[in-house]
């Protein structure tokens, strides 16, 4: 049997049009085996969730650095329990707050990657926890 | 999540796409899979998107999709995308131009890496293709990497083929000649919004002339994807072609020859994979390996003697 391989969602909820952060993830990942599917800016709720579950993705990886991560992450780990996705992992990143990470851990983000993270970090978690 | 056949025949959307997954990576129970649907397979129409990167292929498939939708069909795209050959990742971005259609339940869309394979698909697009006909979808798109000249997989696999050119790559046509404008069903010519198409046409048409006279003539059509504009020019091009491979009887040719190279392919698979677990299992194959490096023996002998074991 051919190894299953890591597919991740790399996904930019909301109205946030910073895109570096979540094109470096994506390579990184990419350049780690993974497969990537990368959706663009500007993506609602709505359409992450459908689309991780069209893709059949192991892993959601957000990114966002406008701020609104306090509503927009939790509303998708919820959206992906609706459809019935308890086991796709959620991870994001992007300019947030310390404060606010035990927060979005407790609504079941697994893990929040702040700038300055170094890619491997997020490539090892990424491997521990699928 | 546990995968039942009975959600796959009940339409749920996520049986489905664990059903590609399994499929694709092979997992435990894949051959039961493509088993039970392959009867319930056959009734999808099956349009390949080719072309160069960048060419507007996504852009396209998403308005042909639209265009498909509107007429009351549902649809299925497969999207594949280049696979880094040394780090066996890939990035799928093909979803970026086809956001709108996120949300349509009347629409499925998979993106898959082509794992290495060469030939502008992955191995496993045949089956996810076969999988979305089973589960009920009307037209399925399949979308290529961008391609250049010998990634002509796509044939094989579409019951038509939509060739997407660009103008202003000038001489470039003549490089691509003797691979993708051999396989176009129908031809369009996207982003019709610079110059130079009216020379590609022409172009294309000498080519079309070059080839031998055949029944049916590839018509070129003219688009601008990202506006929207000459879709149902395409569709029209595409039902044509459809009309045609069902009155000539060349759809059934076409099928009936993919059954025959799938088949071969299995066969060979199966039999390499056999040979080769055998070999390198029982450390016989470094052995061959070390005599013939010496130069004790030769390939050619080694080769009659493996594979004249085996099928005795
Ligand atoms: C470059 C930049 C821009 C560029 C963006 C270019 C682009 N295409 O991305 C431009 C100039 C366009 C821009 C515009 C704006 N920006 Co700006 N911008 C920055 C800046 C300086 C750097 C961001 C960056 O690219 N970093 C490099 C990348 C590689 O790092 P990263 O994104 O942080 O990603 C790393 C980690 O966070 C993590 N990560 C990120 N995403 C993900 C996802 C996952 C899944 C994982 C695991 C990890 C992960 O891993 C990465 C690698 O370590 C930051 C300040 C800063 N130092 O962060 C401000 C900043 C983000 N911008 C800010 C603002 C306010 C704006 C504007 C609103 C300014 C304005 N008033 O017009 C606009 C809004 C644009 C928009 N449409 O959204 C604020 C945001 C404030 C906030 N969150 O409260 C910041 C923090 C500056 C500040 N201190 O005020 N910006
Ligand atoms: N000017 C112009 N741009 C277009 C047209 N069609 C598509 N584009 C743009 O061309 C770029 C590439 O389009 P895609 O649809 O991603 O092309 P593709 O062939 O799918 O690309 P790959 O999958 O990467 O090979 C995008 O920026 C589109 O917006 C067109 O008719 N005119
Ligand atoms: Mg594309």
């Amino acid at each position: 049997m051919a190894d299953k391989k890591i597919r991740v969602l790399v996904a930019k909820p909301g109205l946030d049009g910073h895109d570096r952060g979540a094109k470096v993830v994506a390579r990184a990942l990419r350049d780690a085996g993974m497969e990537v599917i990368y959706t663009g800016l500007r993506q609602t709720v709505d359409q992450i969730v459908e689309a991780a579950d069209s893709e059949d993705v192991d892993v959601v990886a957000l990114s966002l650095l406008s701020g609104a991560h306090n509503t927009l992450f939790p509303e998708v780990v919820e959206g992906l329990k609706k459809k019935g996705m308890n086991d796709v992992l959620v991870i994001g990143g992007g300019v947030i707050p310390a404060a606010d990470i035990p927060g979005l851990e407790a609504a079941g983000v697994k893990a929040i990657f702040t700038p300055g993270t170094p890619t491997k970090d997020i490539i090892d978690f990424i491997k521990a926890n699928v | 999540m546990e995968f039942s056949m009975k959600d796959f025949w009940n339409g749920s959307r996520r049986a489905l796409a664990r059903a590609i997954t399994i499929v694709e990576n092979e997992q435990d129970g894949y051959e039961e899979i493509m088993k039970e649907i392959y009867h319930h397979t056959g009734r999808a129409q099956v349009i390949g998107v080719t072309g160069a990167p960048g060419a507007g292929k996504s852009t396209l498939s998403d308005n042909l999709v639209k265009f498909y939708r509107k007429m009351g069909k549902t649809v299925g795209v497969c999207a594949i995308d280049p696979t880094s050959p040394f780090s066996g990742g890939a990035i799928l971005g093909d979803r970026i131009r086809m956001n709108d259609l996120t949300l349509d339940q009347g629409v499925y869309i998979r993106s898959m890496g082509t794992r290495g394979s060469l030939g502008g698909l992955s191995r496993k697009t045949a089956d996810a293709v076969k999988l979305m006909d089973a589960w009920g979808l009307d037209v399925i798109f399949i979308e290529t990497v961008g391609v250049g000249q010998s990634e002509v997989d796509i044939v094989k696999n579409a019951d038509t083929t939509l060739v997407v050119l660009v103008p202003g790559l000038g001489d470039d046509i003549q490089a691509i000649k003797a691979g993708i404008l051999e396989i176009g069903d129908v031809f369009t010519i996207n982003k019709c919004d610079r110059d130079g198409a009216d020379r590609l046409n022409v172009e294309i048409e000498m080519m079309l002339d070059l080839g031998e006279a055949q029944d049916w003539r590839p018509p070129i059509e003219r688009t601008i994807a990202n506006e929207g504009k000459g879709i149902e020019d395409v569709v029209n091009g595409l039902n044509e072609h459809r009309k045609y491979l069902e009155e000539s009887g060349l759809l059934e040719e076409r099928r009936r020859e993919r059954v025959r190279t799938e088949m071969a392919e299995m066969i060979h698979d199966r039999i390499s994979r056999h040979v080769m677990q055998e070999i390198t299992e029982t450390g016989k194959f470094a052995d061959y390996v070390e005599r013939v490096y010496e130069r004790q023996t030769d390939p050619y002998t080694v080769v009659d003697s493996i594979v004249g074991n085996i099928f005795k």
